[in-house]
């Protein structure tokens, strides 16, 4: 009977990671072939089943008529990413830590109350928010701006910076700020002196699901963006429906999921150390 | 979450009230603004004709809300994304928990599956939904290509109702396993030992301990995963617009797809701010059904 469960397990498990790859496999070997390659029908092996090139690659660095440029994508969307995510994290730590150590109130609002809000947001679908936030930035002039979209997107990923950080906190001691303060700190000075030192793990984990929801984001970006801003799902969302070749579609699309796969390796880091299991509750 | 004892100082005391408030105004100021005003302006909205041919905030009552009762083609999207949604999140539950269950006592390579089984939740849903799109290409693309080795024939993938709505459940899965794997495995890790001694104990074999043991202390740990992506799959817009856009017909509309169509393509922002807030509505309260419902269900049972 064991022996059942372990060959069942073991071909699970590999028949999931065949499905997890598949894609991935399938872009990378698209993105070496041309048109010829493509429109023969499904084939797999370079050399074998088709003459590799390079064609889908290096489009995406030449500018023209003939190429894609990925590069400014790659920068705006990075740009406002981290700006975004930072922006989240400062304010939703602050915030958060305020919420686990200090009771507010106004009128029947309660600290509970407040952490609510701050997290209810995530239930807000992003439809309703596009046509204000549309005739919002219009009012600012930053519409088609990395501003504008840094805005928007601060308000899309500060609930996840609260949500995470209130739950560390909860997690923190609070004798260690006690003991801060009795040393002569003023409660602000022994948050940073003493207690934003001992968080690293939960600004980690906070910091990589605003950097995931903020770079994954395309519906913001397509409706609040037209042409000097542009953020890399919305450019390859717009090659997609234009005659793009499949090589350079692929190519763009293995570069643009690339920085993110990498924060695969950091998540599972902190998963088996146990530190996540707080900040998911 | 209580507060400090009580400062001895009267300086204490502002000291005190001040950096209270310096710790969560920022916060709380900068999400009212940027959300709560635009809501309001929202509800404002729907009750205005606002349109291509008439901008501004005239009053029309509940013109609007009476035309969304009737629309028959918002309703079908909202019954055809609470499908999609339920059979999705539970399908990604119970692989998600599988996975999750076979990593978690030590497995040959354990660390690379587990880093492995984290990456699509990484990816970015309308760049890989792109990459499926070619995946599912009738002629072109390696999914009938491969049920061909088997002998299977064509596939209708994204141009025939039942094939385009397989395809959205195929992506979604994909996509967002990963994130219950993640979710239910930081849980089993960090489970406590003793139930599993006292369980070995009585000679409880793997079945019996997990339903026994495992299943019951991860109640509240499923809850919150069931419910955090039941929201989010409430909101699936990006996938349907690149692989299906909706299509063949209407086979794939979801709700949140239907309201950008009529608001941000045919321009109706009076009717279409009306659909959102009737939408966002049904979204919130059957959600707090349904975790009302789960609760009862799984946590009741245990207690």
């Amino acid at each position: 009977m064991n022996k059942f469960y372990h060959i069942l397990k073991t071909l699970f498990l590999f028949g999931w990671s065949l499905f997890v790859v598949f894609p991935f496999l399938w872009a990378l070997t698209t993105s070496f072939k041309d048109a010829n390659a493509i429109t023969s029908g499904a084939t797999y092996i370079p050399w074998v089943d088709y003459e590799p090139s390079t064609q889908g690659w290096t489009s995406l660095f030449t500018t023209g008529s003939q190429g894609i440029n990925i590069v400014g994508p790659f920068i705006d969307s990075a740009a406002v990413t981290l700006i975004a995510s930072l922006v989240s994290l400062a304010l939703g730590t602050l915030a958060a830590y305020g919420l686990s150590r200090f009771e507010y109130r106004l009128g029947f609002v309660k600290n509970s109350d407040i952490t609510f809000f701050f997290i209810s947001q995530r239930i807000m679908p992003p439809i309703v928010l596009a046509i204000p936030f549309f005739l919002m930035l219009k009012e600012l002039g930053a519409l088609d701006t990395i501003f504008g979209l840094v805005l928007v997107y601060v308000a899309l990923l500060l609930p996840i910076a609260v949500w995470v950080m209130t739950d560390f906190f909860a997690g923190i001691p609070k004798e260690l700020d006690e003991m801060a303060m009795t040393d002569g700190c003023s409660p602000i000075g022994a948050f940073f002196r003493v207690i934003l030192p001992n968080s690293v793990p939960g600004l980690v984990v906070a910091g990589m699901f605003c950097l995931i929801f903020g770079w994954n984001d395309f519906f913001f970006a397509f409706t609040l963006t037209f042409t000097e801003t542009q953020l890399l799902p919305v450019s390859i969302v717009s090659l997609n429906s234009s005659v793009t070749p499949w090589w350079s579609l692929s190519a763009f699309a293995l570069i643009s999921v690339a920085p993110l796969a990498c924060v695969a390796v950091i998540v599972e880091r902190y998963m088996s150390r146990g530190t996540m299991s707080g900040a998911i509750r | 979450m209580g507060a400090y004892g009580a400062p001895t100082s009267h300086r204490g005391v502002n000291t005190m009230l001040s950096s209270k408030h310096f710790f969560l105004l920022p916060a709380l100021l900068t999400l009212v603004a940027i959300i709560l005003f635009p809501l309001l302006f929202t509800i404002r909205v729907s009750f205005s004709s606002w349109d291509v041919f008439q901008s501004g905030l005239d009053y029309i009552g509940g013109k609007n809300y009476g035309r969304v009762f009737a629309d028959e083609r918002f309703w079908q999207s909202l019954g055809r994304l609470s499908l999609l949604s339920l059979i999705s999140v539970s399908l990604q539950y119970t692989l998600g928990f599988a996975l999750a269950l076979a990593v978690w006592k030590q497995v040959r390579g354990g660390r690379f599956l587990r880093v492995l089984f984290l990456i699509p939740m990484m990816t970015t849903p309308v760049v890989m939904s792109v990459i499926w799109r070619t995946v599912f290409h009738e002629s072109l693309g390696p999914a009938n290509d491969i049920l061909g080795m088997f002998g299977i024939g064509a596939v209708p993938w994204l141009s025939s109702a039942t094939g385009a709505f397989i395809s959205v459940l195929i992506v979604e899965i994909w996509q967002w396993t990963p994130f219950m794997f993640l979710l239910l495995l930081a849980g089993l890790v960090s489970l406590p030992r003793e139930p599993y001694l006292a369980a070995a104990i009585d000679g409880a074999g793997t079945w019996r301990t997990f339903w026994q043991v495992t299943f019951p202390l991860m109640a509240p740990i499923t809850i919150g995963a069931l419910i955090i992506r039941l929201i989010e799959a409430s909101k699936i817009m990006d996938t349907v617009y690149v692989l299906t856009s909706g299509g063949p017909g209407t086979a794939t509309e979801t709700s949140s797809y239907y309201i950008y169509i009529r608001g941000l393509r045919d321009f109706q922002i009076g009717y279409s701010a009306a659909l959102s807030l009737v939408y966002l509505v049904i979204m919130i309260v059957s959600l707090t059904v349904i975790a009302k419902l789960l609760l009862r269900l799984l946590v009741g049972k245990v207690g």
